[in-house]
């Protein structure tokens, strides 16, 4: 069987009459950790929900396979169940669930089957212990008066919790302090098991250094302008990201 | 993959639609001098009752149809049963009560709720209560929980003072029906400094095509007593027009406290014309928690009177309006005493072309000084074709208060939604969810097996719904 995980084919994609993505290609195979850089309104948050299917996009070209099956068609929930996962960078706040409540649907959903509670709570708070994330969130509504911090970290529980085979990460370490960026990535981490991949969607170095990226894709224009090792990132992080844009034109 | 993939109990629709063959003992069509006479006979009372009934039908000839509010000219008196008896008797145990109509019982696990935690079971089935039980400990306390008709006959002295003096025929037109035909129903009473520690529960339902259902409940609590009382109401479905006019009357006397908590789920062919309210002493408080789900047409606006100084009224209120209903749902305080206080809250959804309005009236009166009232209402629309109007009115004539309104009206976030699912939850499920959370706030003031009912509720709405 193929070790590859995603494999994204000239994806073009719009929202409302304004095309965003140009014809976006990218392979993740099984264990790897990608990074997708680039500048503002480059299209990458846009990449990300065109990979989670979020309904606000029209995808009008190419195809989407996880482990081999076209999920081009596929809903977010049946993407979901499939084993991918989006951190969001604005959490959405939902009165009336609590975060517990909602993780163990969640995990009921994506497993397919029940979670006996008392089971599900002690995993859970075992992953809050490791966020540093206290345990009585678990009763407040989902994200609700939530911190930046505190929402970006109820993200990597939720992902802590469903396992999936794919996580994107969309700038989860945008607007945390060093402390905060450390626990997040090694949330991370503990998801890698040589099996699981991550797309960390990002503007900083410093969760690229814990997680030393396998691949760093530069997504200019609604294009990907450069695909590369990790040195990519220093060299972005020192001079910008114009000389790509100024070499696109030429 | 299985279908259900939340953790949500599996729903089983035919719950709500029970449906027995209607083999009534005693029926009549239409409404006239001598079928008041027939009703009052039929339930062995005294004269004086007759006398009520009959000066209320004078009424309920004088009185026109309320000019405001949703249509309801569909509703014809003389094609509605208005007054139907099952075989059964009244029963004081389970066991006496007949097959079929326990078996409707069963489905919707009201021996089983006693057991767990309800100290009495009134349960109306039709227009006559047949099944009633209380248990030991309250009568030892001195609490009176009886059928409207027993009260009649063995407490002739505080129905006389009490009955329809809260609620007048005067009110309007149907509350003048309901004292000519009234039929079935729960008295409560509990003596003065009397804790009554588990919740009464009175379990209405209707089952016969075209009948109608105008029980009276009158709830009367002494000096420093404390009483929860919920009524839960759930009817099968029928194709035709089926009216509700029953009342409710709360005496809540100094220093008591009452909470009063419903679930409505009638048929969605009902027109459900209810009228509460309650009068309340110094140092009083009134809990009211509801919740509206069902009928065709709902007009019910619980109205609390803070007619002593210093007491206090909280309303909190959930209305879900799906396809065809038109949910006129609201709240009413009148300030008479000083220092009183009400709190109006109040959620209301709207689905598949459903409305739902929001009424509310507060009065200050003129002696109420130092009054405070607020109150919120939040509306959720789910789609473009649904309605929800807020109606708040305000009479003020004491300058001595403190007041508050807040609306607030949206539509369900395609966010939200997307976020749900992106986490593997149907869209469906995501929907119901997102309803199940806005009503929170109600859900949890109820007891444990409503707060469940509720839920199930909300999520019947979303079974096997399109996008």
């Amino acid at each position: 069987m193929s070790d590859i995980l995603l494999e994204v084919s000239d994806i073009r994609a719009s929202a409302g009459d304004k095309e965003i993505l140009k014809g976006v290609s990218l392979i993740i195979k099984k264990g790897e950790v990608h990074v997708l850089m680039g500048p503002n309104g480059a299209g990458k948050s846009t990449f990300a929900n065109v990979i989670m299917a979020h309904p606000g996009y029209t995808v009008t070209k190419g195809s989407i396979f996880f482990e081999g099956a076209d999920i081009s068609r596929e809903s977010a929930d049946q993407r979901a169940r499939r084993g991918i996962f989006m951190s969001f960078q604005q959490a959405v706040e939902i009165p009336g669930i609590t975060l517990e409540n909602f993780i163990r649907s969640s995990k009921a959903a994506v497993t397919g089957q029940n979670q006996p509670i008392l089971k599900f709570r002690k995993q859970l708070y075992s992953y809050m212990d490791a966020l540093d994330m206290k345990r009585a969130y678990a009763g407040r509504y989902l994200n609700v008066g939530f911190s930046g911090g505190e929402k970006k970290k109820s993200e990597i529980l939720q992902m802590s919790a469903l396992e999936p085979k794919l996580a994107i990460l969309d700038e989860t370490d945008s607007g945390l302090d060093v402390d905060a960026v450390k626990i997040v990535s090694e949330g991370v981490k503990r998801l890698l098991d040589g099996e699981r991949s991550v797309l960390i969607i990002t503007h900083h170095q410093r969760i690229l250094q814990a997680l030393a990226p396998d691949f760093v894709h530069v997504l200019v224009g609604g294009r990907i302008l450069m695909d590369s090792g990790a040195s990519l990132v220093e060299k972005i992080a020192s001079e910008g990201y114009k000389w790509l844009s100024e070499e696109a034109l030429v | 993959m299985a279908e259900r993939k939340t953790q949500i109990a599996d729903i089983d629709r035919s719950i709500y639609d029970v449906k027995n063959a209607p083999d009534a003992a005693f029926q009549t069509l239409g409404l006239n001098g001598d079928i008041i006479r027939e009703i009052s006979k039929e339930k062995n009372e005294p004269e004086w009752m007759l006398e009520f009934r009959l000066k209320s039908l004078d009424v309920y000839n004088q009185l026109d149809l309320p000019p405001w509010g949703p249509d309801i000219s569909e509703v014809n008196l003389d094609n509605i049963v208005s007054y139907i008896k099952p075989k059964a008797g009244l029963s004081s145990s389970w066991e006496e009560v007949p097959e079929d109509i326990k078996n409707t019982f069963d489905r919707l696990g009201i021996p089983e709720a006693e057991k767990q935690s309800l100290a009495g079971v009134g349960a109306q089935y039709d227009s006559e209560v047949v099944y009633h039980s209380i248990q030991a400990e309250l009568e030892k306390q001195g609490v009176v929980y009886i059928t409207m008709e027993q009260a009649v006959r063995d407490y002739p002295e505080l129905v006389k003072a009490h009955f329809m003096k809260c609620v007048t025929p005067r009110e309007h037109k149907f509350a003048a029906l309901h004292g000519a035909i009234w039929s079935g129903g729960s008295f409560v009473h509990v003596p003065e400094g009397v804790e009554v520690a588990m919740p009464l529960q009175s379990y209405f339902r209707l089952n016969a095509p075209g009948a109608g259902q105008f029980e009276h409940t009158l709830i009367i609590l002494e000096k420093g007593s404390k009483l929860h009382f919920i009524e839960g109401c759930s009817a099968p479905k029928y194709s035709v027009i089926n009216l509700h006019a029953g009342c409710v009357e709360l005496f809540v006397g100094d220093g008591a406290s009452l909470r009063y908590s419903t679930i409505e789920n009638w048929s969605k062919n009902m027109y459900n014309l209810n009228t509460k309210k309650s009068i309340i002493g110094k140092g009083s408080k009134m809990e009211w928690v509801s919740g509206s789900f069902g009928s065709k047409v709902s007009m019910l606006y619980p109205q609390t009177v803070l007619q002593g100084d210093n007491s206090t009224m909280e309303f909190t209120g959930v209305t879900f309006a799906a396809a065809g209903q038109c949910l006129d749902t609201g709240a009413k305080a009148v300030h008479v005493g000083k220092n009183t206080s009400s709190t109006i809250n109040t959620k209301s959804v709207s689905k598949s072309g459903g409305a739902a309005v929001f009424r509310s009236a507060v009065r200050i009166g003129e002696k109420a000084d130092n009054s405070k009232s607020t109150v919120s209402c939040e509306s959720l629309m789910l789609d473009n074709i649904s309605r929800s109007d807020t109606i708040p009115a305000i009479d003020v004539h004491n300058s001595l208060v403190d007041l508050g309104h807040e609306a607030k009206i949206g539509r369900i976030s395609e966010d939200a939604i997307f976020y749900l699912m992106s986490r593997g939850i149907k869209e469906t499920d995501a929907k119901a969810m997102i309803v199940r959370g806005f009503a929170e706030p109600v859900a949890k003031e109820l007891p444990l097996e409503y707060a469940v009912e509720m839920n199930n509720l909300i999520n019947l709405e979303f079974e096997g719904a399109i996008g």
